[in-house]
């Protein structure tokens, strides 16, 4: 196998099913960029189990009006398990892992988390139908989608921002709820390298006003310009009209800032190279966002197509959902579906439940507390004993980590008293800990 | 972990506890047969002792016990041998008749990996083949037009849990899935710390975690820091001896299955052998008390094969540990064993005698002691055994008086 198969399969890619490197020997770099030249198709298997942003807030108003009795299933509950189900048995086996991985690097960007417990039946179509699809288009068209979905209105608290002199806020004595102007500004866009003040948070979150979730039989997303603060808002010097076209342009404004640009390239860099990536990098990419006006597509492209996207060793530590899916694409997705959920969460990640809107963390330090490693080996050692007819291990190590893996790792799963301890030893072994 | 009544029926079947397993399959008659597999390799030197022969204490004193009569020592089989003294149980039905041990022993297989070792040995040939030894066995015995072809007994459990090599084959296999964590062996804990000590990130993560853990086990129970907590190793050797209790039970049963193979682990003793081994060979013979007292009336018609992949080296390693060798020692107990013997053709330990200078030199074929089982037991014919059982052995003659 050749090592920059292992790379691309490693690092762009959700970890090498057996023979996935082999497949892509021929042209590991042309396999990472085929599957960042198109819009990724959508998953109707998938898509079959997740409710749509309409159904899951039928589900949710339905459940608040009418609390299911106590040891009944939360159809929220379900909502959530039967998705995430679905999404993680793809992961585990999908052939285009370059692109959900991406995908779920821009999910982790603009966080909606299922620790509100309300969202539990949005999360997952906010990942599979908002963010998903504009993932290799405009930043600005994906901020959008992302930012006005009743996941993230309800999210960040905007279905209960009016305007205070609006007309329901006067009538009411309602006001602003600025949880998502800042978070915008802060975690999805320039940052506050951007330099911005309270003015510019509070204007945006007046801007905002008026984006809500629909009561039953609307739709899910409404602009109400009852609540909506009446005039002009200014933003980082910028002036944007009243109303929803208002606060489509100020987001547009935001997305295609020459700050927002410099954010995302080193999310980009620090998500896929290292923790501290190389500057020369994280140049390319701000360039090439500026250049296309923040084409994601592109923006990753470049990073793939720089010299330095390719070098060894590994730099990052598999965050513990990554190890996840990496073991379950190792072994062929061994574990009945209960088990397979519940390892997101043991191991200290589960699925679209991140602490704060900032996400889970992107560095090492965060996921290499040392109870959290051992997790890991104990998980995998589950995993090993489960499987139904484990792998020759010393194939097994060839096929994940190839090249990649040194010679003391090789001695140590030669050395394995079982088949299933080899097994093990590759996936708890540290190299399988880095992508 | 039980099967009830339901599973009783299964014809083929697995269960398991822990990191142990347990595998069955039907067969005609009242005969039973268990096979033991010990993974990474039992150092049959230390299990079993040639204590009368001078050079065993040279070339291993650390792990040489003393000779029969002092405390803690070994136990005695006959003047020569010597049993390991954690294996009590072995030792009373041997000193009553009911079990034998074959020394220097080896399946046909030279390799010192695991994998390809324990391949070979369930495959029952040099080399791993698609199905094992005991399953052709059983279909043998009991050819599918025979049995009650659509009966629950022949059907198969559609859960996750893998049979051995040794059971799998042409007679349908089924499964259960591991009803509890799977501690992860201090071998193997030991091999991993190893890997991220090197690793400048998470080698102090792994390393400060054992600690925490050591501590709060240290803090709850008696322990012993360089083996673990006792609290595992206890909980192993429970889940080990309950799981060869139901086989037993299961095994005893009327319209049980007659053929089953547990899987032990714990022999890969590189390092800290003495300890380590000790726990390994107590969890065995509690294991098979276990499975004695499951069986019941039945332990009459049963006969039980201990086998590992292979022997260790002769000489004591770096670590106080001995690495993988050739040659090793097999078990064989029951009430339908003529036991009370050791049976070996002793190669000696001088530095001739060893294999390549280091191994126990084999000088049974592990096929011997399973033909005379499966023959003088379950009543299979020669030509199957030389053929479909393990293909072209005609030469390797079952091992006479052992049944």
């Amino acid at each position: 196998m050749s090592r920059l198969a292992a790379v691309a399969a490693i690092r762009f890619g959700l970890g090498p099913r057996p023979g996935e490197c082999a497949e892509i020997a021929h042209d590991p770099k042309g396999w990472v960029l085929a599957q960042l030249e198109r819009v990724p198709p959508p998953l109707p298997a998938v898509g079959a189990s997740v409710p749509t942003a309409e159904q899951g807030l039928a589900t949710l108003l339905e459940t608040q009006r009418n609390r299911p009795p106590p040891g009944a299933p939360n159809p929220l509950t379900v909502a959530y398990q039967d998705s995430m189900l679905a999404l993680s048995a793809h992961w585990a086996t999908t052939e285009s892992p370059v692109i959900e991985r991406f995908a779920l690097l821009w999910s982790n960007h603009l966080t909606v988390s299922r620790r509100a417990a309300s969202l539990a039946a949005l999360v997952a179509d906010h990942h599979l139908r908002a963010i998903r699809p504009h993932v290799l288009g405009p930043f600005h068209e994906l901020l959008r989608a992302a930012v006005l979905h009743p996941a993230m209105l309800r999210y960040l608290d905007n279905h209960v921002s009016v305007g205070p002199n609006s007309e329901a806020g006067l009538r009411r004595r309602r006001g602003l709820n600025e949880n998502l102007a800042r978070e915008v500004l802060e975690l999805h866009t320039v940052t506050p390298a951007a330099g911005y003040t309270q003015a510019d948070v509070t204007q945006l979150a007046a801007a905002l006003t008026g984006w809500g979730t629909g009561e039953a039989g609307e739709s899910p997303v409404v602009f109400r310009p009852r609540a909506h603060e009446p005039g002009e808002k200014t933003i980082l010097g910028r002036t944007f009209p009243e109303g929803a076209e208002g606060t489509l342009a100020a987001l547009v404004m935001l997305a295609t800032h020459p700050a927002t640009f410099r954010a995302l390239a080193l999310r980009l860099a620090r998500h896929y190279l290292a923790d501290d990536p190389p500057p020369a990098v994280v140049a390319a990419v701000e360039r090439r966002l500026a250049e296309t006006e923040g084409d994601l597509g592109a923006a990753m492209r470049a990073l793939v197509a720089h010299p330095l996207a390719w070098e060894a060793p590994l730099g990052k530590l598999r965050s513990p959902a990554e190890f996840v899916i990496a073991s379950l694409r190792a072994t062929g997705d061994p574990l009945p579906p209960p088990a397979r959920l519940a390892a997101f969460g043991e191991l200290g990640q589960p699925l679209f439940t991140a602490p704060s809107p900032k996400g889970w963390p992107d560095e090492a330090a965060a996921w290499s507390a040392p109870e959290l490693i051992l997790r890991r080996i104990d998980w995998a050692a589950r995993l090993a004993a489960r499987l139904p007819d484990p792998p020759d291990p010393r194939e097994l190590l060839d096929a994940v980590l190839g090249p990649l893996a040194d010679a003391e790792t090789r001695a140590a799963v030669r050395g394995a008293p079982s088949v299933r301890e080899g097994v093990l030893l590759v996936l708890a072994s540290p190299a399988f800990q880095r992508r | 972990m039980l099967l009830g009544r339901r599973g009783l029926l299964l014809g083929l079947t697995a269960l398991a506890a822990g990191a142990h397993r347990v595998a069955f399959a039907a067969a005609p008659g009242e005969a039973r047969f268990v096979v033991v597999i010990l993974r990474g390799g039992l150092d049959g030197l230390a299990a079993v002792q040639p204590y009368a022969d001078p050079l065993l204490a040279e070339l291993r004193a650390p792990l040489a016990l003393p000779e029969p009569g002092a405390e803690g020592a070994l136990l005695d089989l006959g003047g020569r041998f010597g049993l390991h003294p954690a294996l009590a149980t072995l030792g009373a039905w041997y000193a009553a008749g009911e079990a034998a041990i074959v020394h220097a022993v080896a399946g046909p297989h030279r390799t010192r990996s695991h994998f390809d070792a324990q391949d070979a040995l369930e495959s029952g040939a040099e080399r791993r083949l698609e199905d094992g030894w005991l399953n052709r066995a059983v279909a043998a015995l009991w050819p599918a037009e025979t049995g009650p072809a659509d009966g629950p007994s022949r059907r198969a459990v559609a859960l996750s849990q893998g049979l051995p090599l040794l059971l799998r084959g042409p007679a349908r296999a089924a499964s259960v899935t591991p009803p509890r964590p799977v501690p992860v062996s201090a071998e193997t804990m030991e091999r991993l710390a190893a890997l991220y000590a090197r690793d400048p990130l998470l080698g102090p993560a792994v390393a400060e975690g054992r600690m925490a853990r050591r501590f709060a086990a240290e803090v709850l129970t008696e322990a012993d820091p360089e083996h673990g907590p006792a609290t595992n190793r206890a909980a192993d050797r429970e889940a080990f001896a309950a799981l060869a209790r139901a086989a037993g039970r299961l095994l005893a049963d009327r319209q049980g299955p007659r053929v089953a193979a547990l899987e032990l682990g714990g022999f890969d003793t590189h390092a800290f052998q003495a300890a380590r081994l000790r726990a390994a060979l107590a969890t065995l013979d509690s294991g098979l008390a276990a499975l004695r007292q499951g069986l019941g009336s039945a332990w009459r018609q049963t006969a039980v094969l201990v086998v590992s992949e292979f022997g260790r080296t002769v000489r004591v390693n770096g670590s106080n540990g001995t690495d993988h060798g050739t040659a090793g020692v097999a078990f064989v107990a029951g009430g339908a064993i003529r036991g009370g013997r050791v049976l070996a053709d002793w190669p000696g330990l001088s530095h001739d005698s060893l294999l390549e200078g280091r191994d126990l030199r084999p000088t049974t074929d592990l096929r011997a002691v399973a033909k005379a089982l499966l023959a003088g037991h379950l009543g299979l014919p020669a030509a199957v055994l030389d053929s479909a059982v393990f293909p072209n052995s005609g030469a390797v003659r079952p091992l006479a008086g052992l049944v």
